[in-house]
């Protein structure tokens, strides 16, 4: 394809945007030589689980919203477990909480690790996927399914299978995993350790264009340990809020391009969750492991380039697997075998939120419970949709700067600029055929 | 072998409206994907690739249920350009979650979830695959067994019928030698009514079946309500466990219709 001057009619065009988990598209405007607009458009078309969700029970939304993301269901189940036990006052004991972290550790290893070898190296290494790189970097393949596989393992075991767990109830488990079966995977976690350091090391090998960007970051923290399943809100701004505070902070608009709802800071606009958010605001809380890989990467106590993400995510992973096997010691050493897997969570009128960290990002939920526990109302805050506006600003600048660039080229450029966000576009109807075009 | 014979088979992987766990679910057989990459063609999955070999396609798989007007057309397609059409999962064989919309009404369902109800197209309805085009195959569940999907991709490859079984979820529990949850803790189970091919994991797990891979060939819906409420069950709870990943599969719809909801509206 020709570069076409200033002035004249151009038209990129990427129907379907390749290696991200559902349906959108891009459309780039360019104005004597300047991008005036970026749109993502998700055309996923939408499945309105905060309507259906009115009228059901309040035990149900776990095994509900997981639908709602294959890739990511425990962020789905745990965000929803947090707001309804919160809405009806009940609180959990460090055991539940304990396996809940190790169910979500495997998510974290699963779904980072599809990213990082099958959506997003291919990008680095100049295939279009996975399968088509295993012919000349088998074992870059081969290493990236046995760490997924380690990370489905631990889904499995703790939560009965990998896509839509079956163990998860809202109160804690409907049974625990025995120490037999969690010794018998820690060899398996210790391998995937290993694999994710490797993982980090061939990440901080590709080459990343120069390209910092000044995004607000929200990220959840904790006083004792990195954010995954619980915490409170903080912003690279330096605010700190609650998960019941979310609503204050952040506003939704829906705009006509897109099936997904924009998040926006109330006071301070666009913003960006997931990785690189929470490596930033909780680099003090890297568990030691994963403190040194990020080092030996040169990742710096910051990072704020969108596309090291790859290498960010994998030091999450080392986190994950390092935490896991933390996790597996402390359970066989301490005195929960025989606590109860779950507490009862009676029913009553009232309002709850959770917020987790889903792997691409921090997840919030809010429900309004009747007496007798019926839904009420229901709303649910993807990753995606809070990074939807930052991804589209990122895309303004880089398009800009890449206009000399033909379509084909520019095209797979602004892909593997879309993909340092792992778009969950299944989660955020509420992502990507790619058109500039130039009037 | 002719030359014809040993040209490998080309696999199409399709989405519709879902989750997408369903094809997660081939890229979840790690030990078998890079030789299954050997077997078949891989010619169309845009969630793994962005190459793309032009159709026709020997083998289609299509996850996901269809909720516009676009997909409506786009199924046609898919169909024209498949020699063998599998449908994957809950969604693409029964409508999916999706499809409690299909008891609603989705224009005030498309008020509660966007400020501009007007940017959103959608239909009425949320329908299976089969409403559409003529399937070769649906394979159940919500999500499918990974094994289930590759006995399916095995036997489209070999040219002989998938061995599946039209079971319940009991025979599976049975086999696994769990003691049933609801003849020995009065646990309501699903699994009298469920299609096998999860291989009785609730029960494995101290919970009784929810019903995600939808109903069996043969049913008896209305004496399992009756176990249900007998087992203290409220009527409100019981039309709740037959509308959830499989709601508008015609067995649990219309045991569905068969018990009052709280809201007192629709059955």
């Amino acid at each position: 394809m020709t570069h076409k001057g200033v002035g004249e009619g151009r038209e990129l065009t990427a129907e379907t945007l390749a290696r991200v988990e559902g349906e959108g598209a891009m459309r780039v405007v360019v104005h004597d030589g300047l991008v005036t607009d970026v749109q993502l458009r998700i055309y996923e078309p939408p499945r309105f689980f905060e309507a259906m969700l009115r009228g059901r029970g309040h035990t149900e939304p776990p095994d509900l919203t997981s639908r709602i993301c294959g890739i990511c269901p425990v962020a789905y189940e745990m965000s929803a477990c947090h707001a309804i036990e919160d809405a009806c006052g009940v609180d959990i004991p460090e055991d539940i909480a304990l396996m809940r972290r190790l169910l979500y550790c495997g998510e974290w290893i699963e779904s980072h690790t599809l990213h990082v070898y099958l959506l997003h190296a291919p990008d680095f290494l100049g295939y279009p996927g996975a399968i088509e790189m295993a012919t000349d970097h088998p074992d870059v393949v081969e290493r990236g399914l046995r760490l997924k596989q380690a990370g489905n393992a631990l889904m499995t075991l703790v939560g009965g299978r990998a896509v839509h767990p079956v163990n998860v109830k809202v109160g804690g488990f409907y049974r625990f995993p025995t120490r037999a079966e969690l010794g018998a995977l820690r060899p398996r976690l210790q391998g995937a350790l290993d694999d994710a350091l490797a993982t980090v090391t061939m990440a901080s090998g590709f080459e990343f264009p120069d390209f910092e960007q000044d995004h607000e970051y929200v990220s959840l923290r904790t006083d004792h340990d990195y954010p995954i399943e619980a915490g409170s809100f903080v912003t690279s701004s330096g605010h700190a809020f609650g998960v019941d505070a979310f609503g204050d902070w952040v506003a939704e608009e829906h705009v006509a391009h897109s099936n997904a709802l924009h998040a926006r800071l109330r006071d301070a606009g666009p913003y960006v969750v997931g990785p690189l958010a929470r490596y930033t605001l909780n680099h003090d809380r890297l568990p030691p492991t994963a403190r040194q890989a990020a080092d030996a990467a040169g990742l710096g106590a910051t990072c704020r380039n969108p596309f090291r993400s790859i290498v960010v995510r994998a030091v999450e992973i080392v986190v994950a697997c390092e935490e896991a096997l933390r996790i597996i010691d402390d359970w066989s050493d301490g005195p929960a075998t025989d606590a109860a897997p779950a507490v009862e969570v009676p029913a009553r009128a009232g309002t709850g939120h959770g917020a987790t960290e889903a792997p691409r990002g921090t997840l919030y939920q809010r429900y309004e419970l009747a007496a007798d526990g019926t839904v009420v109302s229901a709303q649910i805050v993807p990753p995606t949709s809070q990074n939807q506006a930052s991804i589209e600003s990122d895309l303004r600048g880089f398009v800009q700067a890449r206009l000399h660039l033909d379509t084909e080229e520019l095209t797979r450029q602004c892909e593997q600029a879309i993909r340092n966000y792992d778009p969950c576009i299944s989660c955020a109807t509420h992502f990507l055929d790619l058109t500039v075009d130039e009037a | 072998m002719t030359t014809a014979e040993a040209r490998r088979p080309t696999l199409a992987v399709w989405k519709f409206a879902s989750c997408d766990g369903c094809q997660l679910t081939l890229l979840n057989c790690e030990d078998e994907l890079l030789e299954l990459a050997g077997q078949v063609d891989i010619a169309y999955f845009p969630e793994a690739t962005r190459a793309v070999v032009e159709g026709p396609y020997d083998l289609s798989l299509v996850e996901g249920s269809v909720t516009t007007a676009g997909d409506a057309a786009r199924i046609q397609q898919v169909r024209a350009s498949s020699r063998r059409l599998v449908t994957i999962g809950a969604c693409a064989t029964a409508g999916g979650i999706q499809a409690l919309r299909n008891f609603a009404d989705v224009s005030e369902f498309r008020a509660v979830v966007y400020a501009r109800p007007e940017y959103v197209e959608t239909l009425a309805t949320s329908t299976p695959i089969s409403a559409h085009v003529p399937v070769d195959f649906e394979l159940r569940g919500c999500p499918i067994d990974r094994a289930q999907l590759l006995e399916v991709i095995a036997a489209f490859v070999q040219r002989r019928r998938p061995r599946v079984t039209a079971e319940s979820v009991c025979v599976e529990c049975k086999r696994r030698g769990n003691v049933c949850v609801t003849v020995a803790r009065g646990t309501p189970c699903l699994g009298p009514v469920t299609h096998a091919g999860c291989g009785a994991l609730c029960p494995s797990y101290d919970r009784g079946c929810y019903g995600c891979f939808g109903p069996a060939d043969t049913t008896n819906t209305g004496s399992l309500s009756g176990r249900l409420v007998e087992l203290g069950m409220p009527e409100r709870d019981v039309h709740r466990v037959f509308r959830t990943f499989n709601a508008a599969a015609p067995a649990f719809a219309e045991e569905s219709e068969r018990h009052p909801s709280a809201a007192g509206g629709s059955p």
